[in-house]
């Protein structure tokens, strides 16, 4: 499919020196523990390759783009789309254009909801979604469907939690105008199988958005390959700043789309009575982006790049599966989601006696960060008949080590709930 | 104060919680959940005809501290006047607790306090338009 030419040896995966990249996997905590970052679905921590970038940016070409007629309008726009095409590479789009800057996955979504929902949903129409859904590719639907009398409808979830692709021929129907999927589920870890999804919705007309807040991080997620219409994410989890996200969307849906938010930028003539849109991408970006941000973000592109996102997924795989069966011995425990050959690098439970966000705070006494609650996934959390979950997440920087300390922490943790 | 959130008082109490449960015929009563963790209390109050707690009881669920803090808030609150009550405060509850709480804690450690002052604002909107 593609002109290979990676060296016949690849460099083996140096985890020790990558944690050098990361100045904050250093640095002691407030009670003097060493940080154990496992809160990577959160946000992932920023390499100095990222920071460096950054800085850079703001101490030597600070200035608003597509604007100045001036030495750092220009260099600063120059950079900032060269990042576009480090986007567009990294994600196999055809166009630079296809690829617009947001502030993040949720407004990425939200963009989509509106200047596409709005405009072609008609009552009676339907999206699919289902319950892994985060409520960033959820409420935005559910809120589109209302106001236009659309139809939500879900595509059910298997006994351990992956997406019942049997059933998907019957959940799809003429009247299905988009599917919208997370391709890796910020708490189940669930790998969703976006190639046969997007086959299955194009045959009956449907366009496919796909939420990869979670997946692009740690997978590698080609665009045109998978056949995807709407792809987004965010930048702070991919290891660059916050405030940054990218939607990618196909150029023929894109350009059919209204703008969402009007303003500077995303008009080519405005006169009293009306206005003609820009070109795409800049119809939908209107006012002053976030250009550091978007510069960052390169940067971060490229040092995932650097390490080889294959190789990265790979060492993830490893820590998850450490984590899932290590996890499994702890007495009362109970991991929710697919087995490990169905799953990212995400392992959320709960431990019988001690509620998630008691377990959070004794786990952070150990230096041990996870996340606890809900997740943002509330229908979910409803299906799995649990308030709230513990989640622990890899990053290309964690290691085999920390998995140990995560379990010798949730150990501790029963401990003091006098469960041992 | 104890510096350890998790000290005897407050497992103590997680594990056996005084009155918890449901009245059969409450005066009042109310409930809320806390959406950053999920904790959920529910709390129902006997009221006399001298306007005091007679009984106080709460269900719910959630983490140690909000179950803890609803459990020592039924205790404390028993034979205290609505008036009273109404002096009751955020820091008198926290203190209640005997354990330092960060700020995203306190709204663990305050559902059950948020919940009665509810009631006892519902109380007297009650009478107010009898």
């Amino acid at each position: 499919m593609f002109n290979m030419t990676a060296p016949l040896t690849a460099p083996a995966y140096d985890v020790t020196a990558i944690r050098q990249d990361f100045p904050i996997l250093s640095k002691p905590l407030p009670n003097g523990a060493r940080l154990v970052y496992l809160d990577n679905g959160a946000t992932a921590q920023k390499p100095r390759q990222v920071i460096a970038k950054v800085v850079e940016c703001l101490e030597n070409y600070t200035s608003n783009v597509h604007r100045g007629i001036h030495a750092l309008g220009d260099r600063v726009t120059t950079e900032m789309e060269a990042a576009r095409e480090t986007v567009r590479t990294f994600l196999g789009a055809a166009e630079t254009e296809e690829i617009v800057f947001t502030s993040g996955t949720t407004m990425s979504i939200n963009l989509v909801a509106h200047a596409w929902g709005r405009k072609f949903l008609q009552a009676g129409d339907e999206i699919v979604l289902n319950e892994m859904e985060h409520h960033a590719n959820f409420v935005p639907w559910q809120q589109v469907a209302l106001e236009r009398g659309a139809i939500l409808k879900f595509i059910p979830l298997t006994a351990d939690g992956r997406l019942d692709l049997t059933a998907l021929d019957d959940v799809l129907s003429d009247r299905t105008k988009l599917v919208a999927v997370t391709g890796l589920s910020n708490v189940l870890g669930t790998v969703n199988p976006i190639q046969e999804i997007t086959a299955k919705a194009h045959a009956r007309g449907a366009l496919v958005l796909v939420d990869g807040a979670q997946s692009v991080p740690h997978m590698a997620t080609d665009v045109r390959a998978l056949d995807i219409d709407f792809l987004a994410f965010s930048g702070h989890k991919i290891y660059g700043p916050t405030g940054i996200g990218i939607l990618y969307g196909k150029r023929r849906v894109l350009e059919s789309m209204n703008p969402f938010l009007c303003g500077g930028n995303m008009i080519r003539r405005v006169r009293k009575e009306s206005s003609e849109f820009a070109d795409l991408p800049s119809r939908f970006e209107a006012g002053t982006l976030p250009i550091t941000e978007a510069i960052g973000l390169g940067a971060a592109i490229d040092y995932v790049q650097s390490l080889g996102l294959d190789a990265i997924a790979a060492h993830e795989d490893a820590l998850m599966r450490q984590a899932y069966s290590q996890l499994a011995q702890i007495p009362g425990l109970r991991i929710v989601g697919p087995g490990p050959d169905a799953r990212g690098a995400i392992v959320s439970f709960t431990v019988e006696g001690v509620h998630p966000h008691d377990m959070a705070e004794l786990l952070d006494r150990k230096g041990v960060a996870v996340r606890a609650g809900h997740h943002c996934t509330m229908p979910l959390h409803d299906w799995l008949k649990v308030p709230a979950t513990t989640r622990a997440s890899f990053a290309a920087y964690n290691t085999p080590a920390e998995v140990d300390a995560l379990c010798e922490a949730i150990r501790y943790a029963r401990k003091v709930f006098r469960l041992s | 104060m104890s510096d350890d959130l998790y000290d005897e008082h407050i497992l103590d109490h997680f594990e056996s919680p005084y009155h918890k449960g449901r009245l059969e015929h409450p005066t009042i009563a109310h409930e809320d959940k806390n959406p950053l963790c999920g904790d959920e209390v529910h709390l129902e109050l006997l009221v006399d005809e001298q306007n005091r707690v007679k009984e106080a009881w709460f269900d719910g669920h959630g983490c140690a501290i909000s179950q803890a803090a609803a459990s020592i808030l039924t205790q404390q609150i028993e034979g205290k006047s609505i008036d009273e009550l109404k002096e009751f405060t955020a820091p008198q509850m926290l203190d209640l607790l005997k354990v330092r709480l960060t700020a995203s804690r306190q709204k663990c450690g305050l559902l059950s306090f948020k919940i009665l002052k509810t009631m006892i604002y519902t109380l007297d909107e009650g009478k107010s338009k009898s």
